[in-house]
């Protein structure tokens, strides 16, 4: 899939807001996850100590 | 050759295995997913009727997926932990259910968005959309039991309860909606008939589906660890672990 | 053994005379929020028609549903609870005995009223029939999975709350039949498909719920 422009890939024939509403959004809830993680099993060894 | 198949069933011996296929499956699931988006924006054509807005279903579908994948993972480590009276598998439901949730709102949130462009309103009383939102309550009915409950033994054994009656009544809730939303469906399409798929957009869609299924293994056995640093604390493998561990 | 059971069945009517306001709360819970829909959704006679069984059935389902939290929890709180359980009459059979005397109590009463409602939404004679049946056929189902809830929450801070949100999810596929079958008689196709499918809810339920909930029981209160 050529998409000619980086403009072209972003615009994503207009349907930009959905597609990158999409992908951004499950990028967050990812990194969310992961940094409650951390930080879930960080006050985990702190409380142990 | 004999398996001991409880070796590994004491967070003792599981936790650094945990480590270790956190780390595998995380970095699988990185692999997987750069592929598929590659495969998915780059090699997958566009769509002839729903233009571009399709490729969202690269995330949704899998995430979809997922959510119903992990709900009955986690009613199988109720049973297995109400069946054998196992801490490690309690604590491997619990550490399942919020991964599942996430899942279940990004399949929620991106089929919302799919739905806009293609059927005009954000939300589609859709079989699959009002399953997946109902299936989104039952994770949150059995992590808000479990932090209802003080006495993590009666927690995991209510929740185990709680998630085995979700599971069998997973497929009544589902054919029930189907049923209702045929009745009053109007003229509009239904999600679930996807668009005639290109076989390089069914590809993509695949290698998504094992890209999250890796994520969400990794993001379990990360949860476990920290749920099994919680609750045993005051064992000597923990305190050990908390020493050598790095501030 | 069946006279143990009818003993507990007696023994819960009575006690729910003598609260006879926990009963009159619930009816009046039902006939209050079967009202207000009228007033946000406004007077007009199709419309009201239109969503008729589904709004009863929506207030029947949260009425039966406010009373849940009382069917163990008086028991669980003078101890006769432990006494049942540790009884030898099976718990499962106790807690289906002590479920049909609360659906006698606060479902049933809803079955009864239902008609008088339903007139307020002009809804037609002939649908009557059919919105009683289902829920005297869907309200004991609501009870029977309530009291899962109710078990698994017993003692719990904010039980009532939780308890709403185990239980309503398991309840939607009672809801959509149950609504659906007055829905479809209006469409003229007849309501004893969903009513067949009610009276097998009830049968399933009546079997299996009791045993899950006597599971939960002994979960909390151990």
């Amino acid at each position: 899939m050529n998409w000619g422009s980086l403009d072209n890939f972003l615009a994503m024939g207009g349907y930009g807001l959905y597609v990158w509403g999409s992908y951004g959004v499950t990028l967050v809830v990812v990194v969310v996850e992961l940094i409650l993680l951390a930080r879930r099993k960080r006050n985990a060894v702190e409380s142990i100590r | 050759m004999s398996i001991n198949w409880f070796k590994y069933s004491s967070p003792q011996t599981f936790f650094p295995l945990a480590g270790k296929l956190a780390l595998v499956f995380g970095a699988l699931a990185v692999a997987a997913c750069a592929v598929g988006l590659y495969l998915g924006f780059f090699v997958a054509p566009t769509d002839a009727q729903q233009g571009e807005s399709y490729r969202i279903i690269f995330i949704h579908v899998p995430a979809a997926w997922m959510s119903m994948f992990l709900y009955v993972v986690m009613a199988f480590w109720a049973a297995i932990g109400l069946a054998f009276n196992t801490r490690l598998s309690g604590m491997m439901a619990s550490a399942t259910a919020p991964t599942g949730a996430l899942f279940t709102f990004i399949a929620l949130w991106t089929g919302s968005l799919w739905g806009k462009p293609a059927w005009g309103t954000w939300w589609v009383w859709d079989a699959r959309l009002t399953s997946e939102l109902i299936l989104l309550f039952l994770y949150f009915g059995f992590m808000a039991l479990q932090a209802a409950i003080d006495d993590p033994r009666r927690a995991d054994k209510a929740g185990a309860l709680i998630a085995l009656v979700g599971v069998i009544n997973v497929p009544i809730i589902y054919f029930s909606v189907k049923w209702w939303n045929t009745l009053h469906q109007g003229a509009s399409v239904s999600l679930t008939k996807s668009p005639t798929m290109a076989a390089t957009m069914l590809t993509a869609m695949l290698v998504m589906i094992f890209g999250f299924w890796f994520y969400g293994i990794a993001a379990v056995l990360l949860r476990a660890r920290c749920i099994m640093l919680e609750r045993e604390r005051g064992t000597e493998w923990a305190v050990q672990y908390a020493k050598e561990a790095v501030a | 053994m069946i006279a143990a059971l009818r003993c507990v069945i007696q023994r819960d009517l009575l006690l729910a005379a003598r609260r006879s306001s926990d009963v009159m709360t619930v009816v009046l819970f039902f006939v209050i929020v079967v009202s207000l829909f009228p007033l946000g959704i406004g007077p007009e006679p199709k419309l009201l028609r239109t969503v008729a069984p589904g709004v009863l059935w929506v207030a029947a389902l949260l009425a039966s549903m406010l009373a849940l939290g009382r069917v163990f929890a008086s028991d669980h709180a003078d101890g006769t609870l432990e006494q049942m359980m540790l009884g030898a009459t099976p718990l499962g059979l106790i807690v289906a005995a002590k479920v049909f005397a609360h659906w006698f109590v606060t479902g049933l009463p809803l079955v009864l009223i239902s008609p008088v409602l339903a007139l307020q939404f002009d809804l037609p004679q002939e649908l009557l029939g059919v919105l009683v049946v289902s829920l005297a056929l869907g309200t004991p189902v609501l009870s029977f999975i309530g009291a899962i809830g109710a078990a698994l929450t017993l003692g719990l801070r904010g039980a009532g709350a939780l308890l709403a949100l185990l239980v309503l999810p398991l309840y939607v596929p009672v809801l959509i039949i149950g609504a659906g079958a007055a829905e479809a008689a209006a469409a003229g196709l007849g309501g004893s498909a969903q009513l067949l499918i009610l009276g097998a809810m009830l049968i399933v339920a009546a079997a299996f719920a009791p045993w899950a909930a006597a599971a939960a029981l002994r979960i909390s209160v151990e």
